[in-house]
């Protein structure tokens, strides 16, 4: 049995047309759900706000934590890579207006055409999506834990074109391996029931070592000074803040710690970014589903392509999420 | 256009030689008739039953503390050793009590029965836009329903963290007996309920957008339907980002995520959260918790439009002032917010903003009590019990909305946050209002519902015992939530200074009891009146709405011929030159009759 029983109006008039927005019931539901959708967003962009606006002194600068491209290792190029992710969702978007199109001119062929390019752009997206997530979960650096869960990462100066730049450098080209008691906690060597995440490749006590015996390090804090950037601290006062307050090592970022700086950051990247990505997921999985229905001649048969056009309107929606959460989370 | 061929389809072969079931009519129905006895009964009548007993339970605690009690003992079990309530159980008690009335009586049972029933009929229309997801959208309810209900047996109880789930009491699991699975069954209960919500409101709103009959424009749309409609606009906006609250709850519950937590400590012990705050939590709560109150206010304020121009006999008052402030509440509602966090440390200047806009909201509430109050106005008021309730609604608006302007202005909500005054405030606006409002629809549309008549005179016990009873209830406890009893406590015999409060608490716990137990009475006569009811009349109340012309038999499609015309709007109630006190809406205008301008 069909999936509505009873619908409908009689005749063509009331007060001025039979579907008042020119849209049919089911076009008009899909807006509604794009409204809610896009309420449930609202609210986890203005926590990511608000939770933003509560560290706006000592929030990651995007630009230093999204560098990577694959395949060019070493190279700091900040917003190449999801501004290619971009480009593409954005493409498939207009891939689907074309499929839309093609639907409207009843044009089967190209409808399939283009909604096997809209299914492509979407499933590079995601797969794109897994390996920013996979290279900021990995880390790039490594920092020091304090006590109070700030961060504090390495660098020194060097001289590149005739001014002092301050560069990174990362906590296995300076620490010093030492022997260790400490073993990670499994349940074959502990209590049954406990057990632990993968402990960082070195301890505290390893990275000051490595720290003392190389004179050109400095401390670089979260704080954000007047110039927009990171506060670096001197090198004494580098070596007492190392020492007093160091707790832990930080390698990478997951959903309680970050090297990039406030947990919260990586807290809100992860589920902003999961939770759009999972829409893009199921956006690709419809669109399958409607693509097939469109090679089968569904929409031949029913004489109507409007399918094609209510997933297009969903697929529209999660690619405008995205320009949103480029906005807030890569570009300011 | 495909959609609108395919519907003609259905009109012309379906609608008339549908073969159902028992399984298709009773149980996974699509019917809208059907769906809204099932939204009636699981909703209002089950949910409501345990939704009041557990309000009596509370109040007996809470006028006889730490007193052995036979009914503790009996449903309460290993929570009540030796019938004395535990602390623990009390508060799951309040939990349980507010998420059951609120959501799923007066959120979901009461749009579920009216909006369900009524905007396919009072518009016109076969069926709602999409039968298949009204069903989905009732199933998908009850299902959230057992899980609510299921949390009350597992080991250490319900959730516990009352219905605002604030963190960190909902988010750390072991902050409370109930913060563990019981909490963990909560949420995914009220997010089984939001996806309910959100698909019963997509049907609500595009069936009353596009499916109305043919003359049916929207200034002649009954007020039921603006309500239940604008209700529906407002779940589809507010619902959602309790969702993203809900999200980011169990982030934080079950991923070791920061969002609503910083610098706890447990016995001593540091726990990983850093840099997230509370009160997020209490902004993206109460985004949804304000429109919430609407949507449950709302369709009840839409039913006493309807009901009160009927029984008075005369057109409702100010149509049009009606229908703005119905979008005006509606509008406003989603930027007040802010009034329930006066004391949870937001900056000030934001509290004195949304003192403004709340007091704002005064202005369309005003317009409403007042236009009931002119409709009544020399009419010819037929005093039936959908009529007393409908009135007894005005009466509580009125009552609990003047305490609303106390709350609502910062400076003075301070001394009463918390307090039973606000207990008090909220239960007579929102609760008893909309509780007023489901008893006068089902008065009012019982006949049309079942084909026979409640009984008047029960009708009329039931009323004035109620009436008497929500208003010995809740008017004592202003005074003393003025005296500063806070609310919630488990007990409040520890306190000296509120020694004072001890009997003014046996009263309203005296008079709960009574007003509990008079809805047994309603019962009694919504069960036997189903089945040993007076016969009804096709018009009963004589009524000008469409859904009086519709045979009373299930009918799969509502009218067996074609779909009703519309000539008038739905109040021509004692319009002169017309011999009957009422001219429904599918009569032509008489030559030379103008309609009506509103």
């Amino acid at each position: 049995m069909d999936t509505t029983v009873t619908t409908g109006t009689e005749g063509k008039t009331w007060g001025g047309g039979n579907q008042p927005l020119g849209a049919s019931y089911g076009k008009l539901m899909m807006w509604f759900f794009i409204v809610s959708d896009a309420l449930t967003f609202s609210g986890f962009l203005a926590a990511y706000g608000f939770s933003r606006f509560k560290f706006i002194d000592a929030w990651p600068i995007a630009d230093e934590v999204f560098t990577h491209v694959p395949f060019l290792h070493g190279q700091e190029l900040p917003m190449i890579y999801v501004a290619f992710m971009t480009f593409i969702l954005i493409m498939s978007s207009v891939t689907m207006v074309l499929a839309v199109d093609a639907g409207h001119n009843m044009n089967q062929k190209k409808v399939i055409l283009y909604m096997f390019l809209t299914i492509i752009g979407g499933a590079i997206f995601v797969g794109s999506q897994a390996w920013e997530w996979a290279t900021f979960i990995k880390g790039d650096y490594g920092a020091i834990e304090t006590k109070g869960g700030n961060i504090l990462q390495f660098g020194q100066y060097v001289e590149v074109d005739g001014q002092e730049k301050f560069k990174r450098v990362a906590l296995a080209d300076f620490a010093i391996a030492q022997e260790g008691d400490r073993v990670r906690h499994e349940r074959k060597n502990g209590l049954w029931f406990q057990s632990e995440g993968s402990l960082p490749t070195y301890t505290v006590n390893e990275v000051i070592a490595g720290f003392e015996a190389n004179p050109d390090l400095q401390i670089r804090t979260q704080i954000i000074n007047e110039e927009g950037e990171k506060t670096v601290l001197s090198r004494s006062e580098s070596v007492k803040q190392l020492k007093a307050n160091g707790v832990g090592v930080v390698e990478g970022a997951n959903l309680r710690v970050n090297e990039y700086g406030s947990p919260l950051f990586a807290d809100f990247f992860f589920f902003i970014t999961g939770f759009h990505g999972f829409h893009v997921f199921s956006g690709v999985v419809i669109n399958i589903i409607i693509f097939f229905n469109v090679i089968l001649g569904t929409y031949e048969r029913r004489g109507s392509y409007e399918m094609v056009e209510k997933v297009g309107l969903y697929w529209h929606f999660v690619d405008l999420v995205w320009v949103f959460v480029f906005t807030f989370f890569y570009l300011v | 256009m495909g959609a609108t061929a395919e519907a003609h389809l259905h009109d012309d072969h379906e609608v008339h030689h549908h073969k159902e079931t028992f399984v298709t009519k009773y149980i996974f129905s699509q019917d809208h008739k059907m769906i809204a006895k099932q939204y009636l009964i699981t909703g209002v009548l089950v949910m409501g039953i345990i939704g009041i007993f557990m309000s009596l339970m509370i109040r007996m605690q809470i006028a006889w503390p730490e007193q052995p009690n036979v009914l503790f003992e009996t449903f309460l079990g290993k929570w009540a050793p030796g019938g004395v309530m535990d602390a623990d159980i009390y508060l799951a008690l309040v939990t349980i009590h507010g998420t059951l009335m609120v959501f799923f009586v007066l959120t979901a049972g009461l749009s579920g029965t009216f909006s369900n029933l009524l905007i396919p009929l009072q518009i016109g229309a076969r069926d709602m836009a999409s039968g298949f997801l009204n069903m989905i959208s009732y199933w998908l309810f009850f299902i959230s329903c057992v899980v609510m209900i299921a949390s009350f047996f597992v080991e250490m109880g319900p959730a516990a963290a009352g219905w605002t789930i604030y963190p960190p009491l909902s988010a750390l699991e072991m902050a409370q007996p109930g913060s563990g699975l019981g909490m963990t069954l909560w949420l995914v209960s009220m997010a089984i309920f939001i996806a309910s919500s959100l698909l019963g409101s997509l049907n609500y709103i595009v069936t009353v957008i596009n499916l109305r009959t043919k003359g049916m424009s929207m200034t002649r749309l009954p007020l039921t339907i603006w309500a239940f409609f604008v209700t529906a606009v407002i779940g589809v906006i507010s619902f959602p980002v309790l969702l993203s609250a809900a999200l980011l709850l169990i982030m934080d519950r079950s991923f070791g995520t920061s969002f609503f937590l910083s610098d706890i400590f447990i016995q001593g012990e540091v726990l990983h959260y850093q840099g997230g705050s509370p009160v997020l939590f209490e902004h993206l709560f109460w985004f949804l918790g304000h429109p919430e109150v609407y949507i449950v206010l709302l369709p009840a304020l839409g039913i006493t439009s309807e009901i009160i121009a009927t029984n008075s006999r005369k057109p409702i008052f100010g149509y049009r002032a009606m229908v703005a402030s119905i979008l005006a509440i509606a509008f406003l509602s989603t930027i007040v917010w802010g009034h329930h966090m006066f004391i949870s440390g937001m900056n000030p200047f934001l509290g004195s903003v949304f003192t403004f806009t709340t007091l704002l909201i005064a202005i369309p509430s005003a317009v409403k009590a007042f236009n009931y109050i002119t409709t009544l106005w020399k009419g010819n008021l037929q005093m039936n019990p959908a009529m007393l309730f409908s009135i007894g609604l005005v009466s509580t608006f009125i009552t609990g909305g003047l305490t609303g302007i106390i709350l609502g202005d910062s400076a003075l909500d301070i001394n009463v946050h918390d307090t039973y005054f606000v207990v008090a405030h909220f239960h007579l606006v929102m609760g008893i209002s909309a509780l007023y409002g489901v008893f006068a629809g089902i008065y009012h549309w019982f006949p049309r519902m079942y084909g026979r008549m409640m009984n008047k005179n029960l009708g009329y016990l039931h009323f004035w015992v109620t009436a008497i009873c929500a208003y010995g209830v809740f008017f004592p406890m202003h005074f003393i939530g003025m005296a500063g009893l806070p609310r919630r406590y488990y007990t409040n015999s520890n306190f000296p200074l509120f020694d004072d409060t001890t009997n003014t608490q046996a009263v309203i716990t005296m008079f709960a009891i009574i007003g509990g137990t008079i809805q047994l009475v309603f019962l009694y006569n919504f069960i036997h009146s189903v089945f040993y009811g007076k016969k009804a009349e096709q018009n009963p109340w004589r009524s000008n709405t469409l859904e009086w012309t519709a045979p009373v038999e299930h009918i799969h499609g509502n009218w067996p011929g074609a779909l009703p015309t519309v000539y008038r709007w739905s109040y021509d109630y004692s319009k002169p030159g017309h011999d009957e006190d009422f001219v429904p809406q599918n009569v032509p205008l008489k030559e030379g009759e103008e309609e009506l301008q509103h």
